[in-house]
């Protein structure tokens, strides 16, 4: 298999539409049991009640900002250093879903805490650390929306999405390296799962339903990036002829 | 099954303002977001 065929916007384009139906069915497919096991088998937590049942979008949306910024940053870099312009596309479609993801996981942990900590918001090192990753984010939209050719935004942006890396490993080990009102991992690779099992099904259902999703979306996004930067290809206006 | 009526449902055992704030919120954003995306793309074909 050539992996490099669908490197180039004109043969990705239909490839990803292709696949955002696809992924949002997944999406769909992984909800529906993910949100069943999580309010109707997963039992009430013996020492928080209901309110633990934000779980079931909290982790999961936390997961997907720091992993889509990962993705993000590494398209980016793969941009920066071989001047591959799919990349860098795919880098740009890929922020605002993981802004999206960010804004979730703070406010569903804000909606979280009032009950179990008795406060909206605390100044730890996780919380922070996650609001710094929204505002990098933010700083990577705002820096390429401000740049008016896009070959030099997406070098900014990349530089800007590479120097943010730090930030994830800071997210990761904020709960072990401070002490944080957040508590530390329930679920770890080293370690078995301090939860009840139908609680971690759940959490780990709606994950691969956020993950589809986000997926879905950033290919959409791509789609329409792709169209708006290469409106004067070649390949556009001859697949605009033939398929008006 | 957790719950004995749809009013025990909402209630949340009392956090229903955080777990459905949380909930709606979500789907709230995620539906907002498919939209603009479908609206962008749309947009992007017609202006070819």
């Amino acid at each position: 298999m050539n992996w490099f065929k669908y490197s180039s916007p004109q043969t990705f384009y239909p490839l990803a539409g292709r696949m955002v139906p696809l992924f949002f069915a997944l999406a769909a497919l992984f909800a529906i049991p993910g949100l069943y096991i999580g309010f109707f088998v997963a039992p009430t937590d013996a020492q928080q009640g209901e309110s633990y049942r934000i779980i079931f979008i909290h982790v999961p949306a936390a997961w997907m900002s720091m992993f889509i910024y990962v993705v993000m940053a590494f398209w980016a870099g793969v941009g920066l250093a071989f001047n591959t312009r799919l990349s860098s596309m795919m880098a740009s479609a890929l922020a605002p879903t993981g802004a999206l993801m960010t804004f979730i996981a703070l406010w569903t942990g804000s909606l979280w805490g009032k009950p179990t900590w008795g406060t909206w918001w605390v100044w730890d090192a996780r919380l922070t650390a996650e609001l710094i990753l929204l505002f990098l984010y933010f700083g990577f939209m705002a820096l390429q929306a401000a740049i008016d050719d896009p070959r030099r935004a997406d070098k900014a942006g990349a530089v800007l999405a590479l120097v943010g890396v730090i930030n994830i490993p800071i997210i990761t080990f904020s709960v072990q390296w401070w002490n944080t009102l957040h508590q530390g991992a329930s679920v770890s690779l080293t370690r078995s799962p301090t939860m009840a099992a139908t609680m971690l099904t759940g959490m780990l259902v709606m994950a691969l339903a956020f993950w589809m999703y986000s997926i879905a979306a950033s290919l959409l996004r791509a789609r329409s990036i792709i169209l708006e930067r290469e409106r004067n290809a070649d390949w556009v206006r001859e697949w605009r002829e033939a398929a008006p | 099954m957790n719950w004995g009526s749809l009013a025990a449902f909402i209630a949340m055992g009392g956090y229903g303002t955080y777990v459905w704030g949380s909930f709606g919120v979500t789907v709230l954003l995620i539906a907002i977001e498919v939209l603009l995306l479908v609206a962008r793309h749309r947009a992007a074909r017609r202006q070819l």
